[in-house]
C-alpha cells in the first residue's frame, strides 16, 4: 500500500488533506466529525493495523490515533478545545479500551461510548480523578481504604443456575495480580470479564519533568519480562524526537540482544504451557532451558533480565564480538534442547487434547480486536513490526515471520516455538556479521517528539515522547502488546470450559505489568 | 508416557549445592556494586539515577533499599558477584523450632514488574529446587506461614495485600522481595504506588535486588526460617 495512494483515497472521501512525511509516513489532520470514518477505512478498507491512541494536551487536546502498513505509519491527528471527541470504537473495535483508558485517565468525555467509567482507575478513587490531566499532584499518596470493595461486574448473566467465579487477584501460586469474573451456568464459561490495573503504578504520570535518564529506569522496569524491548522502544523515541542516529554497531547489538531477550521470553511462555496442563516433565525441561538462557543473559551483559544495556544513542556499553559469537552458540544448544522438547510435546496426545481446538481465536476477531505478536500470528495474521517498519538491526536478515492459522492454543504454542527458533537463527546471523564501530552517540536533547517502536517479545510496542527545551521529558506514552490483547483475551476463553481456562490463559503469554504500567 | 520418564531421568541432577555450599555457576546474580573509599565520590553520587549513594567520609555509601543495580556506576564502584543480600527487619525474625522442617509460602504481587515474580518462580525450577529444603508455595494465606511480597504495592493491591496476611494464621513471616518492596523502588511513593510492603504489613526480611535473583529469594526464606544469617 502507497502512503500516496492511500492519501487519494481520504482526500477523496472526507476531503482531507493528508502530507507525506520525510519518514514515509502519512500524517492525516482529521476533524472530529470524520475521525470516525477515517479510522474506519485505514482500519477495514485498506487494513491499517491500529497501534493506538496518543492523547495530549497542549494548548488543547490533541488525538493521535497511530496505525501502519508497510513501512509507513499513519496518524490520524484530531484536535479540540475541549476534552469531548466522538467515539470511534463502535466502528472501529480495536479502539475501545483506548478510549475506556483516556476517559478515565484524562477525563475525555467520548460521545457514544457504551461503557465509560471505572476502568485503569478503581473504585476507590474519587470521581473526577485524572491523574494524566495537567496540574494533578503525582505525589499526593491516593486513598486506600480497608473497607470492602464495592466492585461488581458491569453485567451479570441471567439464566436458570448461572453462577459467576471470581478469581484474584491473588491466586494459585506465582502469579500476577489479576481478577476474572467468569460467568457460567455450569461447565462452559459463557462471559469472562477480565479486571486488570492492580499493577497500575502511573509510570506515565510520574515520568513527567524527569530526566531522560530517570524515565529510562522507568521504561526498563515497568515490565520486567519485556524490559529491553521497551527500553528500546524509549530509546528510539527520544533518538527519533533528537534526530539523532545510532551508530551500526548499536543497532546490531540491539537486536541482537532483543533476540536474546524474546528466545527466553518465549521459553518461559512454554514453560507456563506446560506446567498449566500439569505435564511436570516437560515443565521441568522448559524450566531448565529457562533458567541457563538467565544465567546466559547474565553472563553476557551483567543481568539476568538485560537491565541497564540501552540507552538513546545506543548501548551503555559495548559487547565482544567473541562473547557474542559464544552465547550464539551457547543459545543455539538451547534453541535445539527445545526442538526436542517440541518433538516430544508434539507426540503427547494427553498435551495435545488440552491445546488442540481449545481456545479458539479467528483471523477476523484477531483483526477486529487489533491483536498483535505471538497470538495474532496464531490466528493467520502475519503482522511482525521487524518486517512492516524494519528498524535498526533487522534489515537484510531475511526474517521468516512464523505463521499458523487455527488460532488455537495449539497454534499458540507452534508460534512460540518457531519463533525461538528463528530467534536462535538470528543471533548466529548478528554475531557473525557484527560490524566495527562505537556503540553510542551523543544525545543532544532538544524540544520535540518522537516515535519509537519495537517488535517486543509480546508484539508491537509502541512509545512516544515530548521532550521540553531543557531536554526533560514532558509526556511520555506507551502502547503497550498486552494492551491489545488483554482486550481480546476473552474471545478465547468463552465458550470454552472451565478447566481450559489457566490453559487459554497461559498461552495468551499475557503480562499484567505490562498492560496497568 | 515413559518417554517422558526417561526424559526426565536422562536429564540427571542439575540442582545446586546451595545452601550446604556455594553456588559460583555464572550468571546466578547479576551482582551489584560496593560502597567504600573512592577518588571522586560526588561524580558517582551524580551519575546515581536511583538516588541510592550518597557521599560519607571521603567515599560513598550505598543504600541497599533503592539500589537497583542500574550499572551506571559499573567500573566506577567494585563489583560484587554476591547473592546473600537479605537482611532482617524485625527484631524477632525467626520463626522457631517448630517451622524448621517445612514452611508454606504465598506470593503476593503487590505491582512488580514480573521480574521478581519471574526469579521467585524459578525457586520451582530443578536448578535450585525449593522443596529439598521444605518450601512449598501455596494458592491460599489460610496455609501459609511466609508471605512474600513484590512490588512497592500499588494503592490498588493495598487492600487485598492487607485481607491476605490477616487471613493467614500466625505465627507468620513477610519478607519484602525486591528494591520496589523494599522502599518503593523506582516507583513510589506516588500517588498510585506505595514506598514498599511496611506500608501495608509488618516485615521481618528485606530482600534487595532489581530483582534479587532466586538464590537472595532463598537466602531470604532462610533467614526468615531462622535457619541462616542475615546479610549484616
Amino acid at each position: 500500500m502507497e502512503v500516496e495512494r492511500l492519501a487519494a483515497a481520504l482526500a477523496e472521501r472526507f476531503g482531507v488533506k493528508a502530507r507525506v512525511e520525510r519518514d514515509g509516513g502519512l500524517t492525516v489532520p482529521c476533524s472530529a466529525a470524520d475521525l470516525a470514518g477515517v479510522c474506519e477505512t485505514l482500519f477495514t478498507a485498506y487494513d491499517c493495523a491500529f497501534a493506538g491512541l496518543i492523547v495530549e494536551e497542549r494548548d488543547g487536546w490533541t488525538l493521535r490515533h497511530l496505525f501502519y502498513s508497510e513501512r509507513a505509519i499513519i496518524r490520524v491527528v484530531s484536535r479540540s478545545d475541549r476534552p469531548t471527541f466522538p467515539s470511534i470504537s463502535a466502528r472501529m473495535h480495536a479502539a475501545d479500551w483506548h478510549e475506556r483508558a483516556a476517559e478515565d485517565l484524562f477525563g475525555i468525555a467520548f460521545s457514544g461510548h457504551p461503557r465509560l467509567g471505572e476502568f485503569v482507575l478503581h473504585e476507590q478513587w474519587p470521581e473526577g480523578t485524572n491523574p494524566m490531566r495537567r496540574g494533578f499532584d503525582v505525589r499526593r499518596p491516593s486513598p486506600r481504604p480497608d473497607a470492602a470493595a464495592g466492585w461488581a461486574p458491569p453485567r451479570v448473566l441471567h439464566a436458570p443456575g448461572a453462577f459467576s467465579m471470581p478469581i484474584g487477584p491473588i491466586f494459585s501460586g506465582v502469579e500476577e495480580s489479576v481478577h476474572f469474573q467468569l460467568e457460567t451456568v455450569g461447565e462452559e464459561i459463557v462471559r469472562v470479564i477480565p479486571r486488570l490495573f492492580y499493577n497500575y503504578r502511573g509510570v506515565e504520570a510520574i515520568a513527567r519533568g524527569r530526566t531522560i535518564a530517570a524515565v529510562l529506569l522507568l521504561a526498563e522496569r515497568f515490565t520486567g519480562t519485556a524490559s529491553f524491548a521497551h527500553a528500546t522502544a524509549f530509546s528510539r523515541a527520544v533518538e527519533a524526537a533528537c534526530g539523532v542516529a545510532v551508530p551500526v554497531r548499536a543497532a546490531r547489538l540491539r537486536a541482537f540482544i532483543a533476540e536474546l531477550e524474546r528466545l527466553r521470553h518465549h521459553t518461559a511462555a512454554i514453560h507456563g504451557i506446560c506446567s498449566s496442563t500439569g505435564l511436570a516433565v516437560a515443565a521441568s525441561q522448559a524450566a531448565i532451558l529457562e533458567e541457563e538462557l538467565l544465567r546466559l543473559s547474565a553472563g553476557l551483559t551483567g543481568h539476568r533480565y538485560l537491565f541497564g544495556l540501552a540507552v538513546p544513542g545506543g548501548l551503555r556499553r559495548d559487547l565482544a564480538d567473541d562473547d557474542c559469537r559464544r552465547a550464539a552458540a551457547e543459545a543455539g544448544a538451547i534453541a535445539r534442547r527445545l526442538e526436542g522438547l517440541e518433538r516430544s510435546l508434539a507426540r503427547s496426545s494427553s498435551f495435545l487434547d488440552r491445546l488442540e481446538q481449545v481456545g479458539i481465536v479467528t483471523a477476523d476477531e484477531a483483526r477486529r480486536y487489533g491483536l498483535v505478536g505471538p497470538v495474532a500470528r496464531a490466528s493467520g495474521i502475519d503482522r511482525d513490526l521487524r518486517v512492516i517498519l524494519p528498524y535498526g538491526g533487522y534489515a537484510d536478515l531475511g526474517l521468516r515471520v512464523a505463521r499458523e492459522e487455527e488460532g488455537d492454543g495449539y497454534a499458540r504454542l507452534r508460534v512460540l516455538f518457531a519463533e525461538a527458533r528463528e530467534s536462535a537463527r538470528l543471533l548466529t546471523a548478528l554475531a557473525d556479521g557484527l560490524p566495527d564501530g562505537s556503540v553510542s552517540a551523543p544525545i543532544q536533547p532538544r524540544a520535540g517528539e518522537g516515535l519509537g517502536w519495537v517488535e517486543a517479545p509480546g508484539g508491537a510496542a509502541v512509545h512516544w515522547v515530548r521532550l521540553d527545551d531543557d531536554g526533560a521529558v514532558a509526556e511520555w506514552r506507551i502502547l503497550p502488546p498486552s494492551f491489545a490483547n488483554w482486550h481480546g483475551f476473552h474471545l478465547a476463553a468463552e465458550g470454552f470450559a472451565f478447566q481450559d481456562f489457566p490453559i487459554i490463559l497461559a498461552t495468551f503469554g499475557l503480562a499484567a505489568a505490562e498492560n496497568d504500567r | 508416557m515413559s518417554r517422558w520418564v526417561l526424559a526426565g531421568l536422562k536429564t540427571g541432577i542439575v540442582t545446586t549445592g546451595y545452601p550446604r555450599e556455594e553456588e559460583s555457576a555464572p550468571g546466578v546474580t547479576p551482582g551489584r556494586p560496593r560502597g567504600g573509599e573512592v577518588a571522586d565520590p560526588a561524580k558517582i553520587v551524580a551519575r546515581c539515577p536511583s538516588g541510592a549513594i550518597s557521599a560519607a567520609g571521603g567515599g560513598v555509601v550505598i543504600d541497599r533499599r533503592r539500589c537497583v543495580h542500574c550499572s551506571a556506576c559499573r567500573g566506577d564502584l567494585p563489583w560484587e558477584e554476591t547473592y546473600e543480600w537479605a537482611t532482617v527487619a524485625a527484631a524477632e525474625s525467626g520463626l522457631g523450632r517448630p517451622f524448621r522442617g517445612s514452611l508454606h509460602v504465598l506470593v503476593v504481587d503487590a505491582g512488580s514488574c514480573g521480574a521478581c515474580l519471574s526469579e521467585v518462580r524459578q525457586l520451582n525450577n530443578p536448578y535450585y529446587n525449593m522443596h529439598r529444603l521444605g518450601f512449598f508455595i501455596t494458592p491460599t494465606p489460610r496455609n501459609a506461614d511466609l508471605m512474600l511480597v513484590l512490588g512497592p504495592v500499588t494503592a490498588h493491591m493495598h487492600r487485598a495485600l492487607r485481607v491476605a496476611y490477616a487471613a493467614m494464621p500466625g505465627p507468620k513471616r513477610v519478607i519484602a522481595v525486591g528494591t520496589c518492596a523494599a522502599s518503593g523502588g523506582v516507583f513510589g511513593p506516588s500517588f498510585a504506588a506505595g514506598s514498599g510492603a511496611a506500608d501495608a504489613v509488618p516485615v521481618d526480611v528485606v530482600v534487595p535486588g532489581c530483582p534479587p535473583p532466586p538464590l537472595a529469594v532463598l537466602h531470604g526464606l532462610l533467614v526468615a526460617a531462622g535457619r541462616k544469617e542475615g546479610a549484616g
